[in-house]
């Protein structure tokens, strides 16, 4: 038989970080709070950036400039939602566990994540007005990517 | 005929008992509601933090208002109709819940916001529309729409949370007003 990962979820769901969420009343709704404001920001971030790259919003604006002075409020928005994130799930590890949403999320997160920082990274350093092919699929995918975990991510409320 | 007494028609309607008692359709147009925050919300705070000064400096502000505001109004359509759709499920939930009336007190407070600003603050764009550091006018509300925003999501997420509901009493005395809840006679 495979070895299964429960023993490892019920294990972050046991320790003290994980207790400390569950028992508490208003823990976890305000770290649920902040999380959601989190995905306000990373989605205004991908956003402005992937829409510019499909040739709408700020079609006006250098690629590589705008994106640049994005990178920094993205990687902030990413930062915030991963550790709100990792809260909420040390609090429901096992609940997760057993959750099909969940796990299409743990997924794309990391695929959406190492997307962002290295291929659409590299083709938003593009200078001028760029909406070629290339330009225009990666944004496509970006936009995927982060919408299947976003859209998993709130199904996991109702997928229990 | 009072507000509740409408609100006791909708809830009694089939669209509504419907809607509540769905195993998809509900979470479906809930996942559309908190998707568009993206939308919405995130376009917006592009527009706030170019506004505070403190982001996309080099990007004319009315580039964002021009280019960006059209996709914060749709992703507002899309919130406004999911969200009253959501609304007509449960009325009288909504109606007796502290967290929604915070958050319709938090929206008319954005909603000024926006109404101010772009009557007063942005017609003279023109005067600072390259500044790094716009004016204070368009600073300040560029903080108010950050922070009423930000307590509309929050108010909106915990309306799930039943702690101040009036079927679970007792609550302190000025929950139950604020609620308008309906308490049997002592």
């Amino acid at each position: 038989m495979i070895p299964s990962w429960l023993p490892f979820f019920e294990w972050c769901e046991a320790t003290g970080l994980g207790q400390l969420v569950r028992t508490s009343t208003w823990l976890f709704p305000v770290i649920e709070s902040v999380h959601l404001l989190g995905l306000c920001a990373l989605g205004g971030t991908v956003l402005i950036v992937d829409l510019r790259m499909l040739g709408a919003g700020l079609t006006k604006q250098p690629l590589d400039a705008l994106a640049a002075a994005v990178h920094p409020w993205l990687k902030a928005s990413v930062a915030l939602m991963v550790s709100t994130g990792f809260l909420l799930f040390m609090s429901e590890a096992v609940k997760c566990f057993h959750n099909p949403s969940f796990w299409v999320k743990m997924a794309t997160l990391p695929l959406a994540i190492l997307f962002t920082f290295t291929v659409r990274k590299r083709v938003a350093a593009r200078p001028g007005l760029d909406t070629s092919l290339l330009t225009r699929v990666t944004a496509t995918a970006s936009l995927l990517l982060w919408f299947t975990v976003a859209a998993a991510g709130r199904w996991i409320g109702f997928s229990s | 005929m009072s507000i509740r007494a409408v609100l006791e028609w909708l809830a009694a309607t089939q669209w509504s008992v419907a809607l509540h008692e769905s195993l998809y359709v509900w979470p479906f147009l809930e996942s559309i509601h908190v998707l568009c925050l993206t939308l919405f919300v995130g376009t917006a705070v592009m527009l706030d933090l170019r506004l505070l000064g403190v982001a996309m400096t080099h990007v004319p502000a009315s580039a964002f208002t021009r280019r960006l505001l059209p996709w914060t109004r749709a992703g507002f359509a899309i919130m406004a109709v999911t969200g009253v759709l959501l609304f007509t499920a449960t009325p009288l939930t909504y109606y007796h819940s502290l967290f929604f009336r915070i958050k319709l007190i938090l929206l008319a407070v954005a909603g000024f916001n926006v109404w101010f600003f772009h009557a007063r603050t942005h017609h003279r764009i023109g005067d600072w529309d390259s500044a790094v550091r716009p004016p204070t006018a368009a600073r300040v509300a560029a903080v108010v729409s950050l922070v009423a925003w930000a307590g509309v999501v929050i108010a909106g997420r915990l309306v799930a949370y039943n702690w101040f509901e009036c079927d679970l009493q007792p609550q302190p005395a000025f929950v139950n007003w604020a609620e308008s809840c309906i308490l049997p006679p002592p």
